[in-house]
């Protein structure tokens, strides 16, 4: 086809004994936004990076605009006018925007000529685009969503015509989020070819002309946007029908098991994150806090679990207090009943280089079943790691396996396996379905449920307000480290988004 | 966009890789001796002449290898828990100090056999609570251990001259040493299995410590690998914010860790004062704390890796004095030099064929083992 600015025929990628890209065809029209959704390890992301030069093709042509392409490098895909923009952002934080855009294209020895040629080409671009960012500012100051324009302009500004993105609203805010689609649509408008790469449905819909699915590293699908629904896609995607909203009867709210009073936390720069909260969580709720990432949600959970000291304040757990000024501790609390999935599963909930077994009894490998005296039970480790493996479907379904080996959505599985099924009064829940896919999200929603239906006080974090929305029975909303608003589980999206963004109540309301 | 992951088999991390590290340290070693004008093929044919050639030099290599197990452990055990102990050296040094205020009380007392799990203890502890005020300082005050355990070596070597000179020295004697031990602080050597082997020996200090040091390197297998200690010990390594979570207290696993490195750093004592002088010289360590680090490097901080490591330095060390004896040319402090690559190739440029190494088995398809693609991690 003449007008296909991308088509990539028959490519074939192997690593060892996994094939990752399986004969994949896919054509994407020039002007258009296509899209590619896909769980973790479907091979989008191989597939983009055979096509940016990262890997190259095992077998399969390339063709940039109808001209065979040879991508060895990345160098070699910004010649043919490919540009992409990294989930995580390859920025110098500590340089200017336009430092960081004229990195690679520096020119001669001395910067000023080429800085001054990049200001104006800045100024083209924005002009054009409608892609404003102070090009003075130092990346570091500067929101998520700033980086990532910063990204974006990176890349037109070495010529890119095609640019892919890489689940570029994984850390935006929905009104973030929001700014980019307008950007992406001006983008279209002016010419150019947009590869969206997301597990994002609402996005596809949203934004793209076309959409192709991928599976187990073949493409299975491409549908006109226009043409097909969420459920198809979702279907083609994990391979069976999938629930995208979980069923939950009632609430039944019991007696109160977290009470939370007046609590100030300070971060490390003495700046007041979390602001005299105060909220209880009955057995047998799930609540909700929403926020736009940064209000202080992280620091209360992180409080209440024990990670972080308060500055004041007071939680009472089964109306028992917890120190939380000082001697708090999460072993401690653990024994009390209380449960922690932590926000960040990489870092703090599990050691990846461990074995699956050894991250299952991470924090309770202190428990009498898992030692004989001094020593590990290994044996009795292995047959707890084995049986949940078997009642969360982990896959590959092998305890040995290092835990970086699994993909986002069984690490995700592996964590809550460990603090649910230790049966806690408590369960606290920081974005539990982050980075991980559809399949996956479904299994831990309901999970969750389960947990509040065997009347358990579940309290939930999420920066995606769609999962706080269906999952929750209360709903808080935190903005600038203080609860500006409470309503229950059918709020609107709407309202909530208004209270996200710090609008008083009183205009939310009207 | 994740790099792709692909498993080498383990014989390829824990042999392979180190293997072609070594070789190419010898072929830059080797280069070295033929700037100096020398015969890098002759220097080669002595050096494992002289670490290997007769059953004289076999035990002297042990011996040597001995002292390097327990420093090489003792880093390892600090690396599990994410702690860098530079302290080996001064840890070792004041490790003599408990060996010999058993020797020099109890000599004449009890026979060896009740001396050496005296000295062992003495040793251990000595070397345990030097490693102590480094740890608590870490622990406590945040005082960076690297920078804390060099200083405290320089305070060791000052303590010991001191105690040498003025304390332990008898009246009346000119070299800052302590008296002969009698026979009861002396072990006994170990000789004789080499010459199982038909070897004759006339005199090495090989003796019972490499037996000790053997044990050791299980215990502290064991210690990493199947104990619960161990394993909040890794799990402070590799995530101090998984640690926290997990409930692992940070002060108590980097006292702990670092007494425990201490501890086998001390026990390096015991092999040269009570295995070979029977006496506490001055500076009898010799820089075994400091070769501790390039075997645990080498060995990949487990035991199965730092034995054959220690031993390897230990035939640097015997077949080095050999190429030094037999070309002038080549000084001790060019042996030295050869050490130094090897440390630098097996330890610090440790990933520099890993890449290449990891793209070659990749395209091999090399077999069920390589499993592959992390991709899309998102």
């Amino acid at each position: 086809m003449a007008n296909a600015a991308i088509q990539l025929i028959g490519i074939n990628k192997s690593f060892g004994p996994v094939h990752a890209n399986r004969d994949i065809h896919l054509e994407v029209p020039r002007g258009t936004i296509h899209g590619i959704i896909g769980e973790n390890g479907a091979g989008k992301s191989t597939l983009m990076s055979i096509l940016y030069g990262f890997y190259q093709a095992d077998r399969g042509d390339i063709l940039v605009n109808g001209t065979k392409a040879s991508i060895k490098t990345p160098n070699d895909a910004i010649a043919s006018g490919i540009g992409m923009v990294h989930q995580h952002f390859m920025l110098v934080d500590n340089f200017t925007v336009l430092e960081n855009i004229i990195l690679g294209t520096e020119g001669n020895a001395l910067l000023n000529t080429s800085i001054a040629k990049a200001r104006a080409e800045l100024k083209r671009l924005e002009r054009e685009y409608g892609l404003e960012v102070n090009p003075d500012a130092v990346v570091e100051d500067l929101a998520v969503g700033l980086q990532q324009r910063v990204e974006i302009l990176k890349a037109l500004y070495r010529g890119a015509d095609i640019l892919i993105l890489d689940e570029p609203t994984g850390v935006l805010t929905p009104a973030e989020a929001d700014h980019l689609f307008r950007i992406l649509a001006r983008l279209k408008e002016e010419g150019k070819t947009v590869i969206l790469i997301t597990h994002k449905l609402r996005e596809i819909m949203a934004i793209t002309d076309n959409v192709s699915v991928m599976r187990q590293g073949t493409m299975v699908a491409t549908r006109k946007t226009s043409e097909t629904t969420v459920e198809e896609l979702a279907e083609l995607m994990v391979g069976r029908r999938v629930l995208l909203r979980v069923e939950k009867g009632p609430a039944n709210p019991g007696a109160v098991k977290l009470s939370v009073k007046n609590l100030t936390v300070r971060d490390a720069r003495k700046v007041e994150m979390v602001k005299d909260v105060s909220f209880e969580v009955r057995a047998g709720e799930i609540v909700g806090i929403a926020g736009v990432a940064g209000n202080g949600q992280s620091e209360l959970i992180g409080t209440i679990a024990g990670l972080r000291k308060a500055l004041s304040g007071t939680v009472l757990l089964d109306g028992e207090p917890i120190d939380v000024t000082g001697t708090a501790d999460p072993g401690n609390l653990r024994d009390r009943g209380l449960a922690h999935v932590p926000e960040d599963r990489h870092h703090v909930g599990l050691v990846l280089a461990y074995e699956e077994q050894e991250n299952a009894i991470l924090g309770y490998h202190d428990h009498k079943q898992y030692l004989t005296g001094f020593f590990l039970n290994r044996s009795a480790i292995r047959a707890d790691a084995e049986e949940k493996i078997r009642n969360y479907d982990i896959r590959p379904a092998n305890p040995h396996l290092k835990t970086a080996n699994f993909s986002g959505g069984n690490q995700q599985k592996i964590v809550l396996a460990r603090e649910i099924e230790k049966d806690p009064g408590v369960l606290i829940v920081g974005q539990p379905t982050r980075g991980v896919d559809v399949g996956a999200i479904e299994f831990i929603h309901k999970r969750l449920i389960a947990m509040r239906d065997a009347g358990k006080a579940v309290l939930l974090i999420s920066v995606e307000l769609d999962e706080i929305r269906s999952l929750s029975d209360r709903i808080l909303v935190m903005f600038d480290g203080r609860i500006v608003g409470e309503r229950d589980g059918e709020a609107g999206e709407g309202e909530l988004g208004l209270l996200m963004a710090g609008v008083e109540r009183r205009e939310a309301a009207e | 966009m994740s790099v792709p992951y692909a498993k080498l088999p383990r014989w390829v991390d824990y042999g392979l890789i180190p293997l072609i590290n070594l070789i190419v340290a010898f072929a830059v070693a080797g280069l070295v001796v033929l700037l100096v004008g020398e015969s890098p093929l002759r220097a080669a044919a002595i050096m494992v002449e002289g670490a290997f050639g007769r059953g004289q030099n076999i035990a002297y290599t042990l011996f040597y290898a001995t002292s390097f197990i327990f420093t090489g452990l003792a880093v390892a055990v600090a690396f599990h828990g994410g702690l860098f102990n530079i302290g080996g050296e001064g840890q070792a040094y004041v490790g003599g100090l408990g060996v010999v205020l058993v020797a020099l009380n109890l000599d004449g007392v009890f026979p060896w056999w009740v001396n050496f799990p005296l000295a062992v203890i003495g040793a251990g502890l000595a070397g345990a609570l030097w490693a102590l005020i480094p740890a608590y300082l870490q622990a406590k005050r945040g005082s960076h251990i690297v920078i804390t355990t060099i200083m405290f070596n320089f305070i060791a070597a000052s303590l010991m001259v001191y105690l040498l000179v003025d304390v332990l020295k008898p009246l009346g004697q000119m070299a800052p040493q302590t008296r002969a031990f009698a026979e009861g602080a002396q072990l006994p050597k170990l000789n004789w299995i080499i010459e199982l082997f038909g070897a004759r020996i006339r005199s090495a200090p090989f003796n019972i410590s490499f037996l000790l040091a053997l044990l050791a390197a299980f215990g502290v297998w064991v210690l990493i690998w199947r104990t619960k200690l161990g394993y909040e010990i890794r799990t402070q390594g590799h995530s101090p914010k998984a640690a926290r979570y997990a409930g692992i207290g940070e002060a108590r696993i980097i006292i702990i860790t670092m007494m425990i490195s201490g501890a086998l750093a001390g026990m390096m004592a015991l092999n040269p004062v009570m295995g070979a002088q029977n006496r506490l010289q001055l500076d009898f360590v010799t820089g075994a704390g400091f070769v501790g680090i390039a075997v645990a490097l080498m060995g990949r901080s487990h035991p199965v890796g730092i034995v054959p490591a220690a031993i390897l330095f230990g035939m640097l060390y015997q077949g080095g004095a050999e190429i030094a004896f037999e070309m002038p040319a080549i000084s001790r402090d060019m042996i030295v030099v050869i050490q130094g690559l090897v440390i630098l190739f097996a330890g610090a440029l440790e990933h520099m064929f890993r890449p290449a190494i990891q793209t070659f088995f990749a395209s091999l398809g090399a077999g069920k083992r390589v499993t592959a693609a992390r991709e899309g991690r998102v």
